[in-house]
């Protein structure tokens, strides 16, 4: 099974809830999210970012992404063409799940970033034994 | 959070239009146009620009080393094609699928003839970026004009 390859989404400012200082379009990065019994895991697509460019925060259970990207390919010759803008990538998500969050952490590799949100102990899966009573 | 589309809704149609209008604002001049209604109907998206010495191609591809990549020149028609896996795995439950996988193929027609042995392809965060030097035939050129 295979999803459609695509570019990540541009984001229309309306969808953030704040205004930023620095001027520039801001993209909304495609996402996997997927559920493990230890773990949220959430991958996004975010080419052009490092890891020391990535600011991600987590409070009162929205976890907020923001990759800033610095501006390439300007003053560098004749545009022969142009398919995509280069700018930042954004995107809040709710987090439903309890979670640890003093033990959330993100990787970044080769433009996709990989943030791991361990299942608090009272939201992972637990067997009870039930014991026979006399 | 960015809350699901309610279909039809004003609020939607009202974001519909912002869209577009930041689209068309990306596909100004010098655009092939591919960008129709937010998704690419071709992988990658490519931004080439001539810098007088050489043609830079740029695309993003985030998820892929360059050995992941076949970058080949036949003429002068660049192909990028590749394979991008899955990592999403079978005995978990996926919430959210919105990067895609598979292979891609995407071949351009460059404006000039380049030279292929010096061609120089990199990869970094995602970005692959194609260096090619011109032909000395494309290359421009100073003629000196002669008074007599």
């Amino acid at each position: 099974m295979s999803t459609e390859l695509s570019a990540n989404q541009n984001v229309s400012v309306a969808q953030k809830n704040c205004e930023q200082t620095r001027s520039g379009c801001l993209f909304r990065p495609n996402v996997d999210i997927i559920e493990s019994s230890e773990e949220l895991l959430l991958r996004a697509d975010v080419p052009g970012a490092a890891g020391k460019d990535i600011e991600l925060d987590y409070e009162n259970g929205v976890l907020t992404l923001h990759a800033k990207v610095e501006p390439r390919q300007t003053d560098r010759g004749r545009c022969l063409l142009r398919e995509y803008a280069v700018g930042d990538y954004y995107r809040a998500f709710e987090i439903n799940e309890q979670i640890e969050a003093e033990n959330i952490s993100a990787e970044c590799v080769n433009g996709v970033l990989t943030i791991h949100l361990p299942k608090a102990r009272s939201a992972k899966p637990r067997r009870i034994t039930v014991t026979n009573s006399h | 959070m960015i809350a699901a589309r309610f279909p039809f809704s004003n609020l939607d149609l009202f974001r519909g239009e912002v869209d577009r209008l930041f689209e068309d604002f990306f596909a100004a001049p010098g655009s092939m146009g591919t960008r129709q209604t937010g998704r690419m109907t071709v992988f990658p998206a490519l931004n080439v620009w001539d810098n007088g010495d050489e043609l830079v191609a740029e695309a993003e591809l985030p998820g892929l080393s360059i050995e992941n990549l076949d970058i080949s020149l036949m003429g002068s028609e660049l192909t990028i094609r590749g394979k991008r896996e899955s990592q999403n795995g079978k005995d978990t439950a996926c919430h959210r699928q919105e990067r895609g996988s598979g292979e891609f193929a995407r071949t351009v027609a460059l404006p000039y003839p380049v030279n292929s042995d010096a061609v120089d392809a990199a990869m970094k965060d995602g970005i692959l970026t194609i260096k090619m030097p011109k032909a000395e035939s494309a290359k421009p050129r100073k003629i000196e004009v002669k008074t007599q």
